[in-house]
Formats: C-alpha cells, sequence, structure tokens
C-alpha cells in the first residue's frame, strides 16, 4: 500500500494534487451543483442526500503533533442518495507524513438512515458504519475513546502495519431552528477484534450570513456564505468514561457556496494536552445531480 | 452453541423491526393531507416584496430544477409538474409546509435546510408560473 518513498520533506503538498484532481472533476463539462450540505467536517446534520445524486467531496485535515513531523490526511467521498430517506457513503483515505511516507490507509462504508418522515424539533438519523483502516489513518473524521495526539505521533512503518476493522454507530440528532442548524452526535465505536466500545461526541451550529436570497447570481453575496463552529471529542471507554485522557477539539468553520461546488475551511483547536494544537481543514464538495437517470434511456424515473 | 444461536435470534429480530420501521415509514400516505390547519392558514409575508419572484427563481435553479426540470414540468412520473391544479389550488402555506416536510417516502427530500425566507420566495416563484 507504500505509494512512495521515505525520506522526504514534503508534507500536505504531496496531497494537493488529488485535492485538485477533485475539484477537476468538478469543473468537467458535466452538469454539476454546489454541494447542498452544511460546511462541518465532523458532525453531521440530519440533512440527506437528494435521491439520485452523487456528491463528490474530498476532506484535508493538516496538523502536527508534539515531537513528530507534519501530515496531510485526505478523505476521499463518494455520497449518492439512495431514496429520500437512505445516503450511503464511501471514503478511501490516505495520509502522508513529512519525513516519512505516503499511504493509503482504508476505506469507510457508511449508511445514514431517517427513521422519522417529517421534520420536528429534533430530527434522529441513524449512522452505521464499517471501516477497514490502518492505524496510519491520520483523518480524524471523529475522535473516540481515548484517541489523542499520541496516536498521530506514531511512525507510519510501525501503525500501517496495524489493520483495524471497526464498526461505528452513531445517534445523529439535528434541528433546524430558524436559519441555525445545531447538530448532536453521540458515536459508538467498536473495533471487532477484542477491544471494548468506545465513545465520543461532536456537536455542531452553522448559519448563512444572510437568509434572504438576493435574486442575482453572485459569488461573493453574504447568502453564499455559511459560518459556524464544531466542537468534537473523545469520551473514554466501557472500561472508563472519562473527559480526560482524551482529546477536544473546537473548531470555527466558514462554508462558501460556489456555482460548482462548496469549499470549507476550518482551524480547530486542542482543548487539552492531548489534542493537537491546531488542525487545519480544508473541503471541496460538489454534486453530480440525478446521476441515476443517466444510464436509463430516454432519461427514465427512479 | 445455545449462546451464539440466541445472538442470531436477537440480530435478526432488530433486522426485521428496523425493517418494519423504515418500510412503514416509506409507506406513509400523501402528505398533503396531513398539513395543520396553522400552515395552511399562513400568507407568504414576502408576497409583495418585487425581489421575491426573482429571487425564487434562482433558489429554484439552483435547487429543484434538477428533479422538476427548467420548464416546472417534471419528467411526467415521479418527479411531477409544478404547474398542476394541485399547486394552483395550495394556500402559501400549503406549499411552504410542503416545501419543508418535503415527502421522504416518495423521494421529495426536506428543504428545512433552506433559509424560511428562501422557501418563502420560491413559494412566489411558484404562485407566479402558475
Amino acid at each position: 500500500m507504500v505509494r512512495s518513498s521515505r525520506n522526504t520533506n514534503l508534507t500536505s503538498g504531496r496531497l494537493l494534487p488529488v485535492f485538485f484532481l477533485v475539484a477537476l472533476i468538478s469543473s468537467l463539462p458535466f452538469p454539476t451543483l454546489h454541494a447542498q450540505e452544511k460546511p462541518y467536517f465532523i458532525t453531521y446534520s440530519h440533512d440527506l442526500e437528494e435521491p439520485g445524486n452523487l456528491e463528490l467531496e474530498s476532506k484535508t485535515a493538516i496538523g502536527q503533533p508534539d515531537g513528530s513531523h507534519r501530515y496531510g490526511a485526505l478523505a476521499s467521498e463518494l455520497e449518492y442518495g439512495v431514496t429520500g430517506w437512505w445516503t450511503s457513503e464511501l471514503y478511501l483515505d490516505g495520509q502522508t507524513t513529512g519525513q516519512e511516507s505516503t499511504l493509503y490507509t482504508g476505506f469507510r462504508l457508511e449508511n445514514r438512515f431517517r427513521p422519522l418522515m417529517r421534520e420536528h424539533w429534533i430530527n434522529p438519523v441513524l449512522y452505521v458504519e464499517f471501516e477497514s483502516i490502518s492505524g496510519a489513518d491520520k483523518n480524524m473524521l471523529e475522535v473516540v475513546g481515548h484517541d489523542g495526539q499520541g496516536d498521530l505521533a506514531e511512525p507510519n512503518a510501525d501503525t500501517r502495519l496495524q489493520h483495524e476493522h471497526e464498526a461505528e454507530l452513531k445517534l445523529i440528532l439535528s434541528s433546524n431552528l430558524k436559519a441555525w442548524n445545531i447538530s448532536e452526535n453521540f458515536i459508538a465505536e467498536k473495533n471487532l477484534g477484542h477491544e471494548p466500545w468506545e465513545f465520543g461526541y461532536a456537536f455542531g451550529a452553522a448559519r448563512p450570513l444572510r437568509t434572504l436570497g438576493s435574486g442575482k447570481p453572485c459569488i461573493f453575496c453574504l447568502e453564499k456564505f455559511t459560518g459556524g463552529a464544531e466542537m468534537y471529542g473523545g469520551l473514554g471507554d466501557v472500561a472508563s468514561l472519562t473527559l480526560g485522557d482524551t482529546s477536544h477539539y473546537i473548531a470555527p468553520i466558514v462554508g462558501w457556496q460556489l456555482p460548482k461546488g462548496r469549499l470549507s475551511f476550518s482551524t480547530g483547536f486542542g482543548l487539552n494536552s492531548n489534542s493537537l494544537d491546531r488542525v487545519y481543514r480544508i473541503g471541496w464538495a460538489s454534486e453530480l445531480p440525478q446521476v441515476g437517470t443517466w444510464f436509463r434511456r430516454n432519461g427514465g424515473t427512479r | 452453541m445455545t449462546s451464539r444461536s440466541s445472538l442470531r435470534r436477537t440480530l435478526g429480530l432488530v433486522c426485521i423491526f428496523i425493517s418494519a420501521t423504515l418500510l412503514l415509514s416509506a409507506a406513509s400516505s400523501s402528505p398533503w393531507s396531513k398539513i395543520p390547519a396553522k400552515d395552511h392558514a399562513r400568507t407568504n409575508p414576502l408576497a409583495s416584496r418585487p425581489d421575491s419572484i426573482p429571487a425564487g427563481t434562482l433558489v429554484y435553479k439552483e435547487n429543484c430544477e434538477q428533479c422538476h426540470r427548467a420548464d416546472a414540468m417534471g419528467d411526467g412520473h415521479k418527479k411531477p409538474s409544478l404547474r398542476s391544479e394541485r399547486i394552483k389550488s395550495a394556500s402559501d402555506g400549503d406549499l411552504e409546509w410542503f416545501i419543508r416536510q418535503g415527502d421522504l417516502g416518495h423521494g421529495m427530500p426536506s428543504w428545512s435546510r433552506l433559509p424560511e425566507a428562501q422557501r418563502w420566495q420560491l413559494v412566489a416563484y411558484l404562485r407566479s408560473i402558475q
């Protein structure tokens, strides 16, 4: 799985070509839409993919654990709206660590279900994930158990040999109140080897900077920007439910709707000594509308 | 061996329960019949603003056109025409409620993710094309 040699000074620069590849795909002459979902990196809201649409998304995380090298991790995501109440996703993960190596670190399969068909004050979504990743994965798409920067500081040569098969369940609770979205995620993760259940959380709040549509096609209008913040961290495991001995982050986020996609930025600030000082995240998401109809004669329906 | 078959039975029951819940939810009847009276009675607070229709047109183009087509005629099957008697006879409140709720069981997403003001702009646009 090792794709490149060691002993290089390149860090996240190696991930840039992949990032721009996703952007390039979005700029091809396919009909594309800007992705509609919230610009959260960790937190899920109850927004599901529109049925038949395929979203392409890349999420890059850049950080540097104490006493180790800077790294950049990339998660590339394909998200498909199977029905109005069921969204399925595939993630492909990789990372590159300065003066070490670049690795493909594994995949994740996710499914999200909305059990209630109507909008309520709080809307639950059930999330089920299977992941097959190596210990070298540094995307931090969730923090659970006793995860800390020590895990991110271990050399790729050691961690890439640790293969983990994990099941993850999330209870997503989400509300759209006025123009705000407020989301809470409760995470339970189980290594399918003989490891205990681990727990984590993520909370997010976001709001467009202007709620009224201006009626003009524009790029820099305030309604094209969404601001907010998310907070996430671990809660220990079955043996020791705790807020200590794990890591926690708070991250302001900004989303920018562009004609072909959504660009997101976030800087996560570690809240304790187990956390990285900073985690910088950049995301790009674009949607291919009604992909299913491409394969049906006469633009047939689902 | 006994504990394994017990586990299998429990997992089977859980799967059946989840499937039944999802199927029942998906098979729910038309949401038009469930619109609360207070939503039905609402009027579009942006109806008198001259910019509501052009703004609603843009909201439609960015969010609805992919299914309902540029002319709002739909595909004649599961993605219905929005130039219809049902839309024409619905109140502003009915339309805003339906856009907000969607009809997840029949493929229409919930657009509660759009700010309420943009949903009303969309209602203004839908009114303008009847």
